[in-house]
């Protein structure tokens, strides 16, 4: 088979339901016989994007090519495409065997073809004698098999499976992505997967592609995506790890923590302000601290079977949260040691809030909805569009929606060894991030005040 | 002791409801002419009812025929209609959804007479010569929103996925629709008809006021008039009680089935 052909296409894809933009120029390519992931948190849209694919929602823009032809506008009745819907949609008035010799029945087979192939694909699923079965009658793993024999049996171009294991308990999920990776690897089908599951994603795929806010974040290997995230998104979703605010000193020298690392990064500049991500497993933990490149204290630790999860705190203050074999009592001095090849180094998306504004009068400026008290600025007529830019530990945030200029909710929280990056996403549906030390819950409701002295303005090029 | 009155009340509600019911059952065994005497145990009546020697019996033969062709004519149209109507109500969103709800209950609420009236008007204004289109039109009309009512909540209890998994194995939205969506319906469809056709089966109002002058006549206008002619005929009364057995059986039917239903979910 040619595994370099490219089976699906994705190009400029985007759609928004109200107006929210659920999926932001989406380009992919799907290569024939890959095992693809669509892994994002819920609401990112995953499933929307793969409801495009099956031809059950349209697209606002944008195209889908199977196979080289536009497909955008085919109904699914026609796509040569079959759906594992997540609650498995099976026909309750059918039998197991009619249930899966339903599309063959449309597409008109001879009786004995059908006979044939439906028995063959039962067999495959492990499900031979449950011909004359209710649906009603077979546990969830059961049912499951029958929707994916159902799909399978009618041979589609691509299989799209929607969060298809979601229902099942953990151990049967286990044993059921065993044998889904076992039939794509015999029938050599592209499949399309949609999950929110990364230990999922990471365990069945060929490629991984991480949505967030309907924007792919990074498309790439498991490995890729686990050893070498491209922003602090996919590194905080994938695994466990340690995000810390860095400082790239030259090539393959970074600083982080207080202290200064070999790295294998290049070509990020000098002095350039980084984010820094290290796997929890990756720190190496001895017990005596002149062996270490740095020392800390073990503040907290969790039995958690294989390994033994740590929480230490640095000599220069930052928490990190460490998984190793050996078991270190709290309170204990120790030393660590973290190698070039695990510290992964990411460009910052953001070293600052930059708003776009408009002055009211010299010492007002109005943004992100709201009008803000600023310094004077003499040189700035009243509606001159101007740039703001906040540093994010300048952004106060407070409990009492009435004490803020404006109010948003708690959107995305990312802890950084020694305080939290929050993703507030404001009222009128602005981001505003702050760097604090408080602990906020995803969902709180904010205020948000800035000191006038903060707002840094500047004339805006643009009109 | 509470207990006890509570039960009394109940038993004594419940005597009070269908006392008239009993009556007539009571009376169709006796072949006394006065409705109220009793001469006696016999099946006579049932007897000339169905070989059909009494007075009238020609009239009253066909008064039945007329009222069950028009139940199961307009019954039969109500279910297709207001299973329709029902799966287009269900895509609606928001509030144009709960404004047609609501306009599809006014009608049950309705007093008959007005309803009655009404359409006599509407056919009359359109020029429609009355007689059996029209008492079967007014009867598909009362009776289509008790099929909304009953094939609504299939639909809500109906995967939403599954018109879309007919999709996308390759059926077309009409064969996806009577192969899978319409099974799903089919006891919302039967209860539907089966409510739709005991409302025919007794309605008066509406029959009385859109049947014409070509003397057409249902059971209950046959009654009414047979009523007023100088007393009941004796043999109305085994007729009566065969009727709403029959009607008992059917309302049996739908709870049960509505019970088996609740089961399986």
């Amino acid at each position: 088979m040619d595994n370099n052909r490219t089976a699906i296409e994705i190009c400029n894809l985007s759609k928004s339901f109200g107006d929210k933009k659920i999926l932001d120029n989406i380009n992919l390519k799907i290569r024939q016989g890959e095992f693809v992931t669509l892994l994002g948190p819920s609401g990112c849209g995953k499933t929307t994007l793969l409801r495009i694919i099956g031809g059950f929602t349209e697209p606002d823009s944008g195209t889908v090519l199977l196979d080289g032809r536009d497909i955008s506008s085919m109904p699914p009745y026609r796509r040569p495409l079959n759906t594992v819907f997540q609650r498995y949609a099976l026909f309750p008035h059918l039998d197991v065997f009619d249930n899966v010799a339903f599309g063959l029945k449309i597409q008109g087979l001879k009786d004995d073809e059908i006979d044939k192939r439906v028995r063959k694909m039962l067999k495959m699923v492990t499900l031979s004698d449950y011909e004359d079965r209710d649906i009603s009658s077979l546990s969830g793993g059961q049912q499951q098999r029958v929707a994916i024999a159902r799909a399978l049996v009618n041979y589609p171009k691509v299989l799209l499976l929607d969060e298809p294991l979601s229902a099942l308990d953990l151990k049967m999920r286990k044993d059921m992505q065993i044998e889904l990776k076992e039939i794509h690897d015999k029938l050599g089908i592209t499949f399309i997967y949609v999950t929110h599951d990364q230990e999922e994603a990471l365990t069945l795929s060929d490629t991984v592609v991480v949505i967030n806010e309907g924007r792919i974040q990074q498309t790439g290997t498991p490995a890729d995506i686990y050893n070498e995230p491209q922003n602090s998104f996919v590194a905080d979703f994938i695994g466990e790890s340690n995000i810390l605010n860095g400082k790239m000193i030259c090539d393959r020298r970074v600083e982080f923590a207080g202290h200064a690392f070999d790295c294998v990064d290049e070509g990020f500049g000098e002095n350039v302000p980084v984010d820094v991500v290290v796997r929890p497993e990756d720190i190496y933990i001895v017990g005596q601290t002149s062996a270490g490149q740095f020392t800390a204290t073990v503040k907290s630790r969790t039995f958690k079977g294989v390994h033994y999860e740590m929480f230490v705190e640095t000599d220069t203050g930052n928490e990190l949260m460490i998984q190793d074999y050996n078991s270190f009592e709290p309170g204990s001095e120790v030393g660590l040691i973290i190698k070039p090849q695990d510290i992964q180094v990411m460009k910052k998306e953001r070293v600052c809030n930059t708003f776009s504004g408009r002055m009211t009068d010299s010492t007002h400026v109005e943004m992100l909805g709201g009008v803000w008290e600023c310094l004077p600025q003499q040189d700035l007529e009243p509606g001159a569009a101007v740039r703001v830019e906040v540093d994010f530990n300048k952004v106060d945030m407070v409990d009492n929606l009435d004490d803020g200029t404006v109010t948003g909710e708690a959107h995305f929280i990312l802890y950084k060894g020694d305080h939290y990056h929050i993703d507030i996403l404001s009222d009128e549906g602005w981001h505003i991030y702050a760097d604090t030390t408080y602990v906020w819950d995803k969902g709180d409701l904010i205020g948000i005040s800035i000191l006038p002295k903060d707002l840094r303005i500047s004339r805006s090029d643009e009109n | 002791m509470k207990r006890t009155l509570a039960r009394i009340y109940v038993w004594l509600l419940l005597l009070l409801l269908y006392a008239p019911i009993i009556f007539i059952m009571v009376s169709s065994f006796t072949e006394a002419r006065a409705l109220g005497n009793w001469t006696g145990f016999s099946t006579g009546l049932y007897r000339s009812l169905f070989e059909g020697d009494m007075a009238g019996a020609h009239s009253l033969s066909m008064a039945f025929k007329n009222t069950i062709f028009i139940a199961l004519v307009s019954a039969a149209a109500a279910t297709a209609l207001g299973t329709t109507a029902a799966i287009g109500i269900h895509n609606l969103r928001g509030r144009i959804r709960k404004s047609v709800k609501m306009a599809n209950s006014v009608p049950m609420l309705n007093p008959d007479v007005i309803t009655g009236v009404s359409l006599f008007l509407l056919f009359v204004f359109l020029g429609i010569s009355q007689g059996y289109l029209t008492v079967i039109l007014a009867h598909i009309s009362f009776c289509t929103p008790y099929v909304v009512l009953n094939v609504m909540p299939k639909l809500r209890q109906m995967n939403p996925n599954l018109y879309e998994a007919a999709l996308d194995l390759g059926a077309s939205p009409i064969r996806a629709t009577t192969k899978v969506v319409l099974p799903q319906l089919r006891p919302g469809m039967v209860s539907g008809f089966i409510m739709a056709f005991t409302m025919s089966l007794d309605d008066f109002a509406v029959t009385f006021f859109t049947r014409g002058t070509i003397g057409l006549e249902t059971l209950s206008t046959y009654i009414y008039a047979d009523a007023r002619k100088g007393g009941l005929t004796p043999e109305l009364r085994p007729l009566m009680t065969i009727i709403f057995l029959v009607i008992l059986l059917l309302l049996a039917v739908i709870s049960f089935k509505n019970r088996k239903n609740v089961n399986q979910i």
